[in-house]
C-alpha cells in the first residue's frame, strides 16, 4: 500500500469506500479516483487564482486596479477566461507535425500534476509518502520542458523553434541548481523523505535557521535557480514578447495554449511549495502557534506557499529580461561554482555540529 | 563587386536561415519589417524593409497649400508632432520673411520642449518593455499624461496638435498654462530619480545595455545619425545649439547638450534621461517671463512663397528634422522634402547590429526610438 500513516485524511477517504461501504478492491479504486478528482479541482483553482493573483499582484506595482468587473473584485475574471479558453475554437498550422503538435501541451500540465503528488500539505494531508520524495519532485517536474521542446518544434515556425531551443537549454542548466541546493539541505536533514524533512524542523527549528549561512545561500540560488525553471521574468527567454512574439506557444491556442499556461501557474506552485517544504518548516506553524493543529497544517503551507508565489511575482514585474548567453553565463559561472562551495561548507558544518539549536 | 559576387554574397549559408521580424512584431513598434539572417541567435545581417506605412506625405504636400501642409506633418513623427509642425512654420516664415513676436517664440519653444518630455517619457516606458521589465510602461505614462493634458488645455488635442501656423500659434496659452506647466516639472522632478530606481542601476538592465550595439563616432557622422543616438557617440549635434531658433535665437538659455563618448545602447538610454532634466531647466527659466505680444502676425489669406528653396531644421526628440521647400510662386510647393531623423538613425542598424544576439536587436531598436511614420513618411 502506497499509503503509510494510519490517520491520514486519505487513507479515511479510501476506507471509507472499501471498508466502510464494503465495496472490497472496487471501493479503494473509486477512492483513489476520488482523490485524483479532489487534487484535480484543487490544482486548477489553484492555477487559476494564481493567474489572478498575479495580475492584482501586477497592477498594485504599476500603479493599476487590475481586473475588478467580472464578480466582487474581478474574483471570477480568470473563471472567465477558463471557460472562454475551453470552448474557443481549436486552431493550427497546416505544416506542423501533427502528433507531436497536438501531443505537445500534454506534457507540462501532467508533469506538474504528477508532481504535485507528493506535497505535505499536513501530517495527514499527504498522499504519496515516497523515501525519495525530494529526487522523485526534481525528477519529474523536469519533464515538462519536453512538451515545451516538442510544442517549439512541431510548430514549424521559427519563433517557436528560438523559443523552444533557449527554453531547453535554460531549463537542463538550471536544473543542476535546482538540484544542488536541495542536496545541500539533505545533507542538513539526512532524508530525501518530505515528512521526515519536516520532522527534523519540527524540533529544531526551520532548516534555514538551523543551516543559517548556507541555508541562506543555497535558498538564494534555489529561488534564483526555480524562477528560471518556471520560465518566468526575469528568466522568460522563452516566451520573451517582445523579440519572439509569444515564443514556443505562438502556434497554440484555446484549451492547448491553457495546458501550457496553466501548467507554468502550477509549476510555480511547486517551486514554492518545494521551497517552502525544505527551507520553512512546510506544515510547521511558526513559533508553534495553536500547537500545530491538524486542521490549520494546510493553512500554514498555502500561506507560506504564497508568500513565496508573491517573491517571485515581484521579480518578474521588477526586472528586465537577462540575455540568453547572461543566462548561461549566471548559471555555468556563478551559480554552480559557489554552489558546490557551498555544499563543501555545509558538510564540514553539519560534521563539525555548528547548526543553531531551537529554541536558541 | 560584379553580379556574380553579388549573388554570393547575398546567398545564406545552409546553417544559416531568413526570420521576418514584423511588419507585425511587439518590438518594431509599428509596421517596420526587419530581414533577419541569424545564425541560431547571432544575428549576420539586417535588411529593414520599408514601406508599410508609406502615405506620400511629401508628394501630397506638392497639392497642398502651406497652411495645409503643416496638417500632415503632424502625422510623421507623432511622438513630436509639434516640433514638426514648428519647423514647417519657421521654414515659411522665413520665406515671407514675417518676424513673429517674442511671445509667440516663447511659446513655441514650451511647447516644444513639452513635446520632447512626452516622446522621452513614452520612449523610457517602451524601453523598459522591451527589454521585459514591464512596469516602466506604466511609471512613463503615468507621467505622460499630465503633459497631455496641459496641450488639451491649450490647443485642444493631445497628440496632433496643429499648434504652430504660418506666423505664430493657432490659440493663445490657456490662463492655466503656466501654474499646470510648472507645477507638472515639480511633479516630474521628484518621480524622475524613480525612472532611476526602476531602470537604471538595475543590474540586469545594464549589463542588457553597456556595450550593446556600439556606434563609433566616425560611424555616427558618416551614418547621418543625429540627436540622442548621435550624442551618444561624442557627435555634438544639436541645433538648439548650433543654429538656434525660436527662444534659443532670442535669448541665451543655459541648458547643457549631454554628451557621453562609449556610443552603446546605455549613453543612449543616458542621453535621453539627461535631456529630459534639460528640457525642464529650458522651461524653468522660460515659464516666468513670457513676453506679452501678438500670437499671430497677419498673413494673407492664401499665402503663396516667393520663388527660391527654403530650409529648416529644428531638433526634434529623435534628432535632426530638415524640411526643404522648393517654391515656383504658387500657393502649393513645387517640392517639398523632409529630412526625417529616423530614418537616417535606422539606417545604422544593420551596422550595429551584426554579431550580437537577437535581443540586443531589441535593445537597439529600443533606444535608436524609431517612430515608423517618421521612417516611411
Amino acid at each position: 500500500m502506497i499509503i503509510a500513516s494510519t490517520n491520514n485524511f486519505f487513507t479515511e477517504i479510501i476506507s471509507f469506500f472499501s471498508d466502510g461501504l464494503g465495496w472490497g478492491f472496487g471501493g479503494e479504486i473509486l477512492g483513489y479516483t476520488a482523490i485524483a478528482v479532489i487534487y484535480l479541482i484543487f490544482f486548477a483553482v489553484a492555477g487559476l487564482y494564481l493567474v489572478l493573483m498575479e495580475r492584482k499582484v501586477a497592477a498594485w506595482i504599476q500603479l493599476r486596479i487590475g481586473p475588478n468587473r467580472v464578480g466582487p473584485w474581478g474574483l471570477l475574471q480568470t473563471i472567465g477566461d477558463a471557460i472562454k479558453l475551453v470552448t474557443k475554437e481549436l486552431t493550427g498550422t497546416i505544416k506542423a507535425d501533427k502528433f507531436l503538435y497536438n501531443l505537445a501541451p500534454y506534457f507540462p500540465i501532467v508533469a506538474a500534476l504528477i508532481s504535485i503528488s507528493v506535497f505535505a500539505f499536513g501530517e495527514s494531508f499527504q498522499v504519496f509518502d515516497i523515501n525519495i520524495g525530494i529526487f522523485f519532485l526534481t525528477a519529474v517536474s523536469s519533464i515538462g520542458v519536453i512538451g515545451i521542446l516538442l510544442g517549439g518544434w512541431a510548430s514549424n515556425n521559427k519563433f517557436a523553434l528560438i523559443g523552444a531551443m533557449r527554453s531547453g537549454v535554460q531549463v537542463i542548466s538550471y536544473e543542476l541548481s535546482v538540484g544542488l541546493s536541495l542536496l545541500t539541505m539533505v545533507l542538513l536533514t539526512g532524508s530525501l523523505q518530505l515528512s521526515e524533512i519536516i520532522e527534523v524542523q519540527r524540533t529544531g527549528g526551520w532548516l534555514i535557521y538551523q543551516g543559517h549561512i548556507p541555508a541562506i545561500i543555497a535558498f538564494m540560488i534555489y529561488m534564483i535557480s526555480g524562477t528560471a525553471e518556471t520560465n518566468r521574468a526575469p528568466f522568460d527567454l522563452i516566451e520573451a514578447e517582445s523579440e519572439l512574439g509569444a515564443g514556443y506557444h505562438t502556434e497554440y491556442s484555446g484549451m492547448k495554449f491553457a495546458y501550457f499556461f496553466l501548467a507554468e501557474f502550477i509549476n510555480m506552485f511547486i517551486i514554492a511549495a518545494i521551497a517552502v517544504t525544505v527551507f520553512f518548516g512546510g506544515w510547521l506553524a511558526p513559533f508553534d502557534l495553536f500547537d500545530n493543529v491538524w486542521f490549520l497544517q494546510p493553512v500554514w503551507f498555502i500561506l507560506k506557499v504564497g508568500m513565496i508565489i508573491v517573491l517571485m511575482m515581484f521579480f518578474r514585474w521588477t526586472y528586465p529580461r537577462l540575455r540568453i548567453d547572461q543566462v548561461l553565463t549566471l548559471e555555468w559561472k556563478y551559480l554552480l561554482p559557489l554552489n558546490l562551495m557551498n555544499i563543501v561548507l555545509m558538510a564540514i558544518m553539519v560534521w563539525a555540529g555548528f547548526t543553531l539549536p531551537w529554541p536558541f | 563587386m560584379d553580379y556574380e559576387a553579388q549573388i554570393k554574397k547575398n546567398q545564406f549559408r545552409t546553417d544559416e536561415y531568413k526570420i521576418n521580424m514584423g511588419p507585425q512584431h511587439p518590438a518594431t513598434h509599428g509596421v517596420l519589417r526587419l530581414n533577419l539572417t541569424i545564425d541560431g541567435e547571432i544575428i549576420k545581417r539586417v535588411e529593414p524593409d520599408l514601406g508599410y506605412i508609406h502615405r506620400g506625405i511629401e508628394k501630397m504636400c506638392e497639392y497642398d497649400s502651406y497652411p495645409q501642409i503643416i496638417h500632415l506633418t503632424d502625422r510623421m513623427d507623432y511622438l513630436s508632432s509639434h516640433n514638426n509642425n514648428e519647423a514647417v512654420a519657421l521654414a515659411i516664415e522665413k520665406a515671407l520673411e514675417i518676424e513673429v513676436s517674442d511671445r509667440v517664440k516663447y511659446i513655441r519653444t514650451i511647447v516644444g520642449e513639452l513635446t520632447r518630455m512626452a516622446s522621452h517619457q513614452l520612449w523610457w516606458a517602451v524601453t523598459g518593455m522591451d527589454l521585459g521589465a514591464l512596469t516602466s510602461y506604466f511609471y512613463g505614462f503615468r507621467d505622460r499624461e499630465l503633459i497631455n493634458d496641459i496641450f488639451e488645455e491649450t490647443c485642444g488635442a493631445r497628440l496632433t496638435m496643429n499648434y504652430s501656423v504660418p506666423g505664430g500659434i493657432r490659440y493663445d496659452i490657456h490662463e492655466n498654462f503656466v501654474q499646470r506647466v510648472k507645477d507638472f516639472i515639480v511633479h516630474l522632478r521628484s518621480k524622475l530619480p524613480e525612472y532611476d530606481q526602476l531602470l537604471t542601476g538595475n543590474v540586469i538592465f545594464e549589463k542588457r545595455m553597456k556595450g550593446v550595439g556600439v556606434l563609433s563616432k566616425e560611424d555616427a557622422i558618416s551614418y547621418g545619425v543625429s540627436g540622442p543616438v548621435a550624442r551618444a557617440s561624442g557627435v555634438a549635434s544639436d541645433i538648439r545649439k548650433i543654429k538656434p531658433y525660436s527662444a534659443f535665437a532670442l535669448k541665451d538659455i543655459d541648458f547643457k547638450e549631454p554628451l557621453y563618448t562609449e556610443g552603446d545602447a546605455y549613453s543612449r538610454y543616458k542621453v535621453r534621461i539627461d535631456e529630459m532634466w534639460e528640457s525642464m531647466n529650458i522651461i524653468e527659466q522660460l515659464i516666468d517671463n513670457i513676453p506679452e505680444g501678438n500670437i499671430k502676425e497677419p498673413t494673407k489669406a492664401v499665402i503663396k512663397l516667393p520663388k527660391g528653396e527654403f530650409y529648416q531644421r529644428v531638433e526634434t526628440a529623435r534628432g535632426e528634422l530638415g524640411v526643404y521647400i522648393n517654391s515656383d510662386g504658387k500657393k502649393n510647393p513645387y517640392r517639398v522634402k523632409f529630412r526625417s531623423p529616423g530614418f537616417s538613425n535606422l539606417s545604422a542598424l544593420d551596422h550595429m547590429a551584426v554579431g550580437s544576439k537577437l535581443g540586443d536587436l531589441v535593445a537597439m531598436m529600443a533606444t535608436l526610438d524609431l517612430v515608423v511614420p517618421d521612417i516611411d513618411r
